[in-house]
This record gives structure tokens, C-alpha cells and sequence, in this order.
């Protein structure tokens, strides 16, 4: 077709920039395999990796279940029927995320551990609660701190194919229960899928929150191996390999639905919500209360005690800076993030050639490490390219020193390279929902390619888009080691000042930052809660 | 000069010329650049104090031990990074080991800073003491009933010790210490009986280990002093105490926190300059004040709080083991299955 000749390869080349940049910190943690440490491998095989790897796949499997539980059954309620709250609930419920997923361990270990408030409260009056530093502890607080990340883009796919899919789907005779099972909820796949890898990378990845509970993952053992047994190199080694399996994974899910199409022929109205029974209407509001109670304003409330008690010692001006370098890194992160994952997205879509399928997958590695390791693979490069720019600058007399290392530039370009996956996922899905025909159908009605960009695709993307970009907002905000090892000198933020705090022992103290990047978190929910597409969706159809 | 290579140098010039824009980070010449393990509330005071009295502005930044390191050596000759602060030594070990840091010759450093806390080549120097032992319940537990580390191993603490979990830094320096002092095999012996005799699952920190003690969780853990300061500062009547473990024999097991000059420092004077005013009157009390630890050099007093503990033998075993041992010390605790 005429429309796809181009003079300038700008989509190739655009890959291939994303590629480099995603794979130069992995090529640099792949160059530890140069160095296998065969005694310490023999000993981790032996004592320690076996134990990790069961730990780990049973953690997932838990977290994978409740957060598919939690996020798909709160996203088809809300989404599909009306009851009292219900539009507080459709953005509020995305909250949680804002708390990240140590601190609210924290809280409940403050509440439910041994030496808890609420255990020794049940101690006196004669009651001994259950141990929670166990897998299951673990697993619920990770479900309660990264449902968001399925309950938002199932939401979405719900809402954008819903009423179609359910029209054809009661036409053939099923009913609307039924129908979500062999209609609606095999169309969201691909969003539900995207989100619960998500969840599986960010479980995988943890550190804080299994070493609180005393879990063993293999995030553990990566840690154990670089700070205990001062093996960097094999920390890598186990790294890679995690994030290899993680990847393999996926790439056998995205196979096995490789036949299958995630368009509803047109794009029909949205779904119109129903109104729950009065019996049924009442419990639904107080399920999503309890989520939100549980896993955000309980524990909010908790913080807010703590940093009047214990934190107000550490208040000082200095927090409007922290508070603004957060937000100033979340929002332009974000954006940048956003963008380069919405042509990421784009790229795949136009190009079905297995090669640009392996280079999105390379591009969107760097979530599936630890933090702390990519962190070390970002540092190497920044030094490398530093070095690269000193003997240039020597030979043309200029200045020679370093000018990448411990700039902003630096640092967003990190953030870019660990969460464009977190990006990607949304507006993938997004994407995957708009037919080749339905491009087709409006060029033959006159329309240019920029009004079928602004005109069709735009409407339809513009929900994951805002998506996408809180997710990596309320990520940044969080994010720990990458700015940690790459933050320019004095810049400190919300989550620096978390681990200042919490790294020192004094985890009530944390609560005042912790509360602030809560508090940041609600930003993105605001914009979440205006682009929702069950009030923004036009209801006139082009088709 | 050719005309065609001055061209070329002219052009690479033209280039290159805007990237110098991105804030490049400036080599100002009288700012000291600080790496710390050692996390700002309890190093920024020194820092303020440091530039009072001597006029030598400091700029710092904070990070995990490992992390700072792993930066040094990858930033290499180019790294802003004059002088690296850690917390423990085993970290200070491996910094040598990892070839960042450079010795310093200084009398004053090697006078008052006793032998077995520095390096013997003067790579890194502890500059505040850290004790571990054993705490014990105020009233549930004797004065007299426990006096050693070997004595929590004793099946009569059965179900009554707390502990911290295995991955914790100061742990592998404690047991990489026994290692040196009593050998791998009675090592890995009294490890397991401290195992064995856990009350409950090994504790996310310090903190926890002696909340655990004073709400009767168990009786008995093992805990650095400085985190019992803090609480009973809080709560003067906080019914833990420390136990001065092992004052018949080798004495308590300490470690310090401790400072080295980075190899490619581009102020090696003024970070020695730094190096040595952290070992006088004034610097050591701040230093070991702002968290209930212990000066290294003799005759510096303690926080009143600290004071009322009274007075410890320490090990004199050279710390420098807890870094050399520690990888045998991680593997001795994976294998007893301290978690």
C-alpha cells in the first residue's frame, strides 16, 4: 500500500535507538558471565538457590492468583455495573499503588508481627493471633500493593470493548455472567496479561518487601550473593538468568495466543453499566471500601500518626525541594517514558516481522531485573560514555571531565531504559483492540492518516496513555536504587529520603516521606480518574 | 600542527562544544566530595562542624555500602569521590580489596587509632565504635546468667533467643569474627545451637530483636548497642540491658564505621586533612554522640546515656577479618540455615 513507503527509516531506526539504550547497562551485567565463580556457585546450588527458586515460584503463583483475583474482579464490578460509590471507587481503587509495597509491609508488621500493636493488644486480652512473616503475609501484601497494575488495564479493556463483545455475545444466547467468561474476558487477555506480568517482574524484583517478611526469594539470593558474599559477578549471573526465564515466559504467552485477534469489528458503544441488586449493591460497596481501607487508608492513616509522632523532627523546608525533585523527575520521566513507549507500540503494530518482536522484548528488559543490579549496569555505561566524551574533549582541547555522570539527563534516561515495559504494557494492549480495518474503513470515508491518528486512534489510546504514564509517575516516585546510585550531588527526593531513614533503622521516622510520595501518588490518580473512559468515550459510533 | 589535524580538532571541538552545557559537575577547589554509607543524619553534622572550623566546604552523597563501591569502580579515574564512608568493616575490606582506595601515611591516624580497628596498610580507618552482644530481659534474666556469646548455643535458651536475620551485615561480621577467633567447626557449632534455640523466625532488624525482648517474645538476642540507646531514650525505662559478653576471654565483638581515601581522590590532601581531624576530642565525641556509639580513640567520653552501661573489654581481633571471612561466614550461616 502506498502509505507505508517512507523516505526516512524512522521507525527502524527509533527501534534500534531503544534497543541500544535498554541493552547497553545488560550487555554490561552479561560481561560478568566472564567471570563464573564455580566454588560460590557450587555453594548456592548446594545450600541456598533450590530453597530460593521453590520460594519464589510459590510466592508468584500466590500473588499472581490474588492480584488476578483482586484487579479483575474489581475491575468487570466496577466496570460493568453501577452501585453506591461506584464512580469514587472506578479511581480510587488504582491508590494503593501510591504506597510502595515495603512501607506498607512495614505497617503491617508494626500491626500484626510478634511484637505488634495489634498482637500484643490480643496478647493481653488472651488472644494469640496467627504468625504473618510467612510466604502468605508476603504474598497478600504484594497482591494488596500491585493489584493496581492488572485492575487498571483490564478496567480499560472492559470498558472499550465491553458492549460489543457482550451484544454478540447475549445475541448467540449466553448471559451476561456467561458472557464474561467466553467473550469479554478472553478479548481484556492481552491487558490482563500485560498487567499480571507486571505484578510477576515487580514480585520477582522485590527486595525490601520479602527481606521485611523474611521470604527467601531468589531477589534474596541476589542480594545474598553481592552484599553478603561479595560476588558481584555472580549476583548478575542469577540475575540474568531470572530475567532470561521471566522474558522466555512471556514470549511463550504472547505464542500461544499468537493466532488469536483482540478486535470487536467496529468500535461500538461503550459498555453501559447495570445496576447491581439491591441485595448484591450493598456488599459490592463495601468489598471496594474494604479493599481501599486495607490497602491504602488504613495504612495512610497509620503514616500520618507516625510522622506526627516521630517524624515532625525531621520536617524541615527542605521538604518542598524533595517533594518537588520527586515530582519533577515522576512527571518529565514519565512523559519521555510515555512517549517512547507509545511508538514502541506503534512499531510493532506496523511491523509483523519476528525481529522487531524480539527488539521490543530486548527494549523492555530492564524492569525484569533487580533495581540495584540494572543500577550498577546504568552506572558502568554512564562511566564508559564519560570516559568516551574525556578523550574526545582531550583531543579538542576542551575541558575534560565527566559531563553525563550525575546529571539528570543520566538519570531519566535510566528511568527510561527500567520502566518503559511499565508503559509499553497499557498502550500495547490499547493498541491491539484497533483493527487494521477499522484504519481502512475511515481512509475510505476521506479521512487523512493524521485524522485517522487524532480521529480514530487517539480516543481510543488516550485512556492507557494517561495510564501509562501514572504508573510510571507513581514508579519513579518510588524508585530507589537507580537514583539513589545516579542522583546528582544534594538532589535529594521523597524516596532518597525514605531510604535514609529506613537504612538507618528508624522506620516511624520514614513515615513523613513515605506519606509525601502517597501523597505524590494521588496526582496521577487525579488525571486517572478525568480520562476515564466509562464517562469520556463518545457515544456517537463512526461505524 | 597539520592544517588538515587542526581542522579535524576544530571540528571535534565544534561538536562537542554544546554537550558541555548539561552541567557538567564542577571541579571547584576547595569542596571535598563525600561518598557515605553512613546515612545523613548521622554524618551531616560532622560535615557542618568540618566546614566550620575549617573553612573546607563538603559536599556528599548517600548509598548502600556495596553500591558506593561498585560506583567507584566504575567511574575509575574520573570519579568526583575524594573519600568513601562506610559502616562496617567488612565493606572497608572489600573497598581495599577492590583496589578504590589508596593508603594514607599519617602519624596522628596511626597513633590514636588503635591498631586493630584500621587497616595495617592504611587503606581505611575506623573512626566510631559499634559493640554487638548479647541483651537480655532487665528482670526475667539474671545479671550473671548469660556472660557469653558460646552461652545462647545452651539448649536452656530453648525457644527463648531472638535474632536478626542472616542477611544482615553485622550478623556475618559477628559470626566471620568467631571464625577468626575459635575456628570454622566451633563456629558453626555454636551458630547452630543459636538456631536451634530460636523463639521465633529470625527478625527484620535490631529494633524488632529488642521489642521482642521487652514484650517477653523471648528473653535473650543479640542486638548493637546504639539501636538500645535509641530506645531508651525514647523510653528511659525500656526493660533491656546489654549483656558485656565475653569479658573473661576475648572481649566484646565490635566493628566500626570507618573512612578511606578513594584511589583516584583529586584532593587526597584535604580529604587526610579530613581523615585526621575526625580522630580529635571534639570530632569523636560528635561523631560516636549522634548515635550512642563508642569513640575509637582512648580517653574520648561517651553520651551520658551510653556512659551508664559502664565499661567493656573489646576484641582486639584485627577487623579486617570481618571482611576476609565474611564469605566463609555467609556460607557457615546458609548452612546452619540461619535465614
Amino acid at each position: 500500500m502506498p502509505r507505508r513507503v517512507s523516505l526516512f527509516p524512522l521507525w527502524p531506526i527509533g527501534v534500534a535507538v531503544l534497543v541500544v539504550m535498554a541493552a547497553a547497562p545488560l550487555i554490561a551485567i552479561m560481561t560478568s558471565f566472564r567471570a563464573i565463580d564455580v566454588s560460590l556457585w557450587a555453594h548456592l546450588i548446594h545450600h541456598v538457590l533450590p530453597g530460593y527458586a521453590s520460594e519464589t515460584v510459590l510466592l508468584l503463583g500466590i500473588v499472581l492468583v490474588l492480584t488476578l483475583l483482586l484487579g479483575v474482579g474489581l475491575a468487570w464490578l466496577t466496570t460493568a455495573y453501577t452501585f453506591p460509590g461506584v464512580r469514587l471507587f472506578r479511581w480510587a481503587l488504582v491508590l494503593p499503588l501510591a504506597i510502595p509495597a515495603y512501607v506498607l509491609a512495614f505497617v503491617y508488621l508494626a500491626w500484626f508481627d510478634v511484637t505488634g500493636s495489634v498482637t500484643a493488644w490480643a496478647r493481653t486480652a488472651g488472644v494469640v493471633l496467627p504468625e504473618i512473616r510467612n510466604r502468605w503475609g508476603a504474598a497478600v501484601t504484594l497482591a494488596l500493593a500491585f493489584y493496581p497494575y492488572v485492575y487498571l488495564p483490564a478496567r480499560l479493556a472492559f470498558a472499550s470493548t465491553g458492549a460489543r463483545a457482550l451484544e454478540v455475545g447475549q445475541t448467540l444466547g449466553l448471559t451476561r455472567r456467561a458472557a464474561f467468561w467466553q467473550v469479554v474476558l478472553p478479548l481484556a487477555r492481552p491487558a490482563i496479561v500485560g498487567g499480571a506480568a507486571l505484578v510477576g517482574f515487580e514480585t520477582l524484583a522485590d527486595f525490601g518487601l520479602v527481606s521485611l517478611f523474611g521470604i527467601d526469594t531468589l531477589s534474596v539470593g541476589i542480594y545474598k550473593a553481592w552484599y553478603g558474599l561479595f560476588s558481584l559477578p555472580t549476583a548478575m549471573q542469577i540475575a540474568a538468568v531470572l530475567a532470561l526465564t521471566a522474558m522466555l515466559l512471556l514470549a511463550l504467552e504472547q505464542w500461544a495466543r499468537r493466532a488469536a485477534r483482540y478486535t470487536t469489528p467496529g468500535r461500538g458503544a461503550a459498555l453501559t453499566p447495570q445496576p447491581l441488586s439491591p441485595l448484591l449493591a450493598p456488599v459490592a460497596s463495601v468489598l471496594c471500601t474494604a479493599v481501599l481501607l486495607v490497602a491504602w487508608a488504613a495504612p495512610l492513616v497509620q503514616l500520618v500518626s507516625w510522622a506526627w509522632l516521630e517524624g515532625q523532627a525531621f520536617l524541615t523546608l527542605r521538604y518542598a525541594s524533595f517533594f518537588g525533585h520527586s515530582l519533577l523527575l515522576g512527571t518529565s520521566g514519565a512523559l519521555v517514558t510515555a512517549v517512547l513507549a507509545l511508538f514502541l507500540a506503534y512499531a510493532q503494530r506496523r511491523s509483523r516481522h519476528p525481529t522487531m518482536g524480539w527488539a521490543v522484548r530486548v527494549a523492555l528488559l530492564g524492569y525484569a531485573l533487580p533495581g540495584a543490579v540494572l543500577a550498577v549496569g546504568v552506572v558502568a555505561v554512564v562511566s564508559a560514555l564519560d570516559r568516551l566524551w574525556i578523550a574526545a574533549a582531550k583531543l579538542a582541547n576542551l575541558p575534560a571531565t565527566p559531563v553525563l555522570a550525575g546529571t539528570i539527563a543520566a538519570l531519566l534516561a535510566a528511568y527510561t531504559v527500567r520502566f518503559l515495559v511499565v508503559a509499553f504494557q497499557p498502550i500495547h494492549a490499547a493498541l491491539m483492540r484497533i483493527t487494521p480495518s477499522m484504519d481502512e474503513a475511515a481512509q475510505s470515508l476521506g479521512a487523512s492518516p493524521l485524522q485517522v491518528l487524532t480521529r480514530v486512534h487517539w480516543p481510543l489510546v488516550r485512556p492507557a496513555l494517561a495510564g501509562a504514564a501514572a504508573f510510571v509517575f507513581i514508579d519513579i516516585v518510588k524508585e530507589l536504587p537507580i537514583t539513589l546510585m545516579t542522583r546528582p550531588f544534594g538532589w535529594e527526593t521523597l524516596a532518597t529520603r525514605i531510604f535514609e531513614l529506613t537504612n538507618d533503622g528508624r522506620w516511624e521516622a520514614a513515615a513523613l516521606p513515605a506519606l509525601a510520595v502517597t501523597l505524590a501518588g494521588l496526582l496521577p490518580t487525579l488525571l486517572l480518574a478525568r480520562t476515564d473512559p466509562t464517562h469520556t468515550t463518545p457515544r456517537n459510533s463512526p461505524c | 600542527m597539520t592544517a588538515r589535524r587542526r581542522f579535524t580538532r576544530a571540528l571535534v571541538a565544534l561538536c562537542l562544544a554544546p554537550l558541555t552545557l548539561f552541567g557538567a559537575p564542577t571541579h571547584a577547589t576547595d569542596i571535598l566530595t563525600v561518598y557515605s554509607a553512613r546515612n545523613e543524619q548521622l554524618i551531616e553534622p560532622i560535615f557542618t562542624a568540618f566546614t566550620q572550623e575549617t573553612g573546607i566546604a563538603v559536599r556528599f552523597t548517600t548509598d548502600k555500602d556495596g553500591a558506593l563501591i561498585e560506583r567507584l569502580k566504575a567511574e575509575g579515574e574520573n570519579t568526583p569521590a575524594d573519600v568513601l564512608i562506610t559502616v562496617d568493616a567488612g565493606n572497608l575490606w572489600l573497598a581495599k580489596e577492590m583496589g578504590v582506595v589508596q593508603p594514607v601515611v599519617s602519624p596522628t591516624l596511626t597513633s590514636k587509632i588503635p591498631t586493630h580497628l584500621r587497616d595495617s596498610q592504611g587503606h581505611w580507618f575506623g573512626v566510631s565504635m559499634r559493640a554487638r552482644v548479647v541483651m537480655r530481659h532487665a528482670s526475667k534474666v539474671g545479671a550473671n546468667e548469660i556472660t557469653r556469646y558460646e552461652d545462647l548455643a545452651d539448649p536452656k535458651w530453648k525457644g527463648r533467643l531472638c535474632l536478626r536475620t542472616a542477611k544482615n551485615v553485622y550478623n556475618q561480621s559477628l559470626v566471620a569474627m568467631m571464625i577468626a577467633e575459635l575456628g570454622e567447626a566451633r563456629a558453626e557449632q555454636i551458630v547452630k545451637g543459636w538456631v536451634a534455640n530460636l523463639a521465633t523466625p529470625p527478625l527484620p532488624n535490631d529494633t524488632a530483636v529488642l521489642q521482642a525482648i521487652a514484650q517477653g517474645v523471648c528473653d535473650v538476642g543479640l542486638a548493637n548497642t546504639y539501636y538500645l540507646g535509641r530506645l531508651v531514650e525514647k523510653e528511659p525505662n525500656f526493660p533491656v540491658v546489654p549483656v558485656w559478653t565475653n569479658q573473661e576471654d576475648r572481649g566484646v565483638h565490635v566493628n566500626v564505621s570507618g573512612v578511606a581515601v578513594t584511589r583516584h581522590a583529586k584532593r587526597p590532601e584535604l580529604a587526610k586533612k579530613f581523615l585526621e581531624w575526625l580522630t580529635t576530642d571534639e570530632a569523636q565525641k560528635r561523631f560516636a554522640e549522634l548515635n550512642h556509639e563508642f569513640p575509637v580513640v582512648a580517653g574520648v567520653a561517651v553520651s551520658p546515656l551510653v556512659a551508664k552501661w559502664g565499661t567493656f573489654k573489646s576484641s582486639e581481633t584485627p577487623l579486617a577479618k570481618a571482611g576476609e571471612l565474611q564469605r566463609a561466614a555467609v556460607q557457615l550461616m546458609d548452612r546452619v540455615q540461619w535465614r
